[in-house]
């Protein structure tokens, strides 16, 4: 079964989706981002959705899903890369996505991660693998 | 009936001259074709190529059907020319007076002709008159087409020009908003913003309603959801020129716009300025 990498760079995981989602494939992304974030440490998340140009409310719901279990595990959601015709479509479906943060691409969206960790100054705390 | 068709043809054959003459002087002494708009030549040139489309069609397909295909080359002709009229200035009636000043001299003619069967002079001006009246409906529909063709074509222009973006900074866009704000022009606004997001790559966008004549639920609705879009594009949106009535209006309502929102496009202008890390300063301070 295909699984999306999640990739670690610094204290944030990125992932790109490129492929339709179905339900199993967000389950598995859900699980293994949780995992993978309890077990980096990691106090972002960036989820890449600029090969998307197609959407509907179940990715819509995803993407909300995900932000909730990364907050509770208190790292930050970013979607970055939205498409101007899936920002459109999902604002019509009503999903305008409240609890995510958005950039327009990863550059920014590790930017925007980069900032809260220097608010909460956590940039360079010990974090057992991760650390000196 | 082909009896009266043939003596029709050759009517019109012999009498072309007379008949185009006697219709040129109708035509020029109604109103409307004095004015300057028309010239002579142009008229008489249009009289001359319509007469003889006529003359065609009447020759293979009698008066009856003038949807058919022996009447292609005149209904172009009057469909050309109520399009050329209507955007002249004509006026309905007097396009559609080009075709039913044709009933003169054709009556004059029948009568003249025909003196010594007065049923038959009837029965002639009777399919003529049905076949005029026919062609008078179809040049009034023309110019109605050509009318709305116009309508519709300036209505995009509208669309198009009433809805520019404007870099103001770099990384920050104006989305000046003029008139009436309907889920058509959202569509415009939304697309032609986000794809400006992307282009420049901006942070902030203002958008200034200070053009918008009234806020109701429905434009608050449509701005909301422009907002959104841009949120989703990572864009913060702010919202500016909100006139004092339409805030009393708005608040009236309960329409509340969960943004931010300034006053003018300037103070929203120096908050985009303040929020992506400049400032505004005199060069030197005044005496």
């Amino acid at each position: 079964m295909d699984r999306i990498p999640i990739l670690k760079l610094g204290r944030a995981l990125l992932v790109t989706i490129q492929v339709d989602m179905h339900d199993r494939l967000a389950t598995a992304l859900e699980e293994d981002l949780s995992a993978k974030i309890v077990a980096s440490g990691a106090r972002g998340v960036l989820i890449d959705i600029s090969g998307l140009d197609l959407v509907d409310s179940f990715m819509g719901r995803m993407l909300d899903n995900i932000a909730a279990v990364s907050r509770m595990l208190d790292a930050e959601t970013v979607v970055v890369g939205m498409r101007p015709a899936v920002a459109i479509t999902l604002v019509e479906l009503g999903l305008e996505l409240s609890g995510v943060k958005t950039a327009l691409n990863v550059e920014r969206g590790m930017a925007l991660i980069q900032t809260r960790l220097t608010e909460t100054g956590l940039e360079d705390a010990d974090l057992g693998e991760d650390g000196p | 009936m082909s009896d009266g068709t043939a003596r029709m043809r050759e009517w019109l054959e012999v009498h072309e001259t007379e008949i185009i003459a006697a219709w040129t002087k109708k035509l020029k002494d109604s109103s409307g074709h004095g004015t300057g708009r028309l010239g002579d030549a142009e008229l008489d040139g249009q009289c001359r190529s319509f007469m003889a489309a006529l003359r065609r069609a009447i020759a293979h397909n009698g008066t009856n059907d003038i949807d058919g295909e022996a009447y292609a080359p005149v209904r172009e002709l009057l469909s050309d020319m109520s399009q050329t009229r209507a955007l002249q200035g004509f006026s309905p009636s007097e396009t559609a007076t080009f075709v039913f000043s044709l009933k003169d001299p054709l009556f004059a003619l029948i009568q003249k002709e025909l003196a010594s069967d007065p049923v038959a002079g009837l029965n002639e001006i009777w399919r003529l008159s049905t076949l005029l009246d026919k062609l008078g409906l179809f040049t009034t529909e023309a110019y109605q087409r050509s009318r709305e063709e116009v309508i519709v074509r300036q209505q995009q222009e509208i669309a198009e020009l009433s809805t520019p973006v404007v870099k103001l900074w770099a990384g920050v866009l104006a989305l000046p908003l003029i008139g009436i704000l309907d889920s058509t022009r959202t569509q415009v606004v939304m697309e032609t913003l986000l794809q400006a997001i992307v282009d420049q790559g901006a942070d902030i966008a203002i958008i200034d309603i200070t053009g918008v004549p009234t806020v109701d639920t429905l434009v608050a609705q449509h701005l909301l959801k422009t907002i959104a879009a841009a949120r989703l594009m990572g864009a913060d949106c702010i919202i500016s020129g909100i006139r004092p009535q339409i805030a009393q209006t708005m608040v009236h309502l309960g329409v509340e716009l969960s943004v931010v929102s300034k006053a003018s496009l300037a103070d929203a202008f120096a908050l985009a300025l303040r929020r992506t890390g400049r400032t505004v300063t005199a060069l030197k301070t005044p005496a």
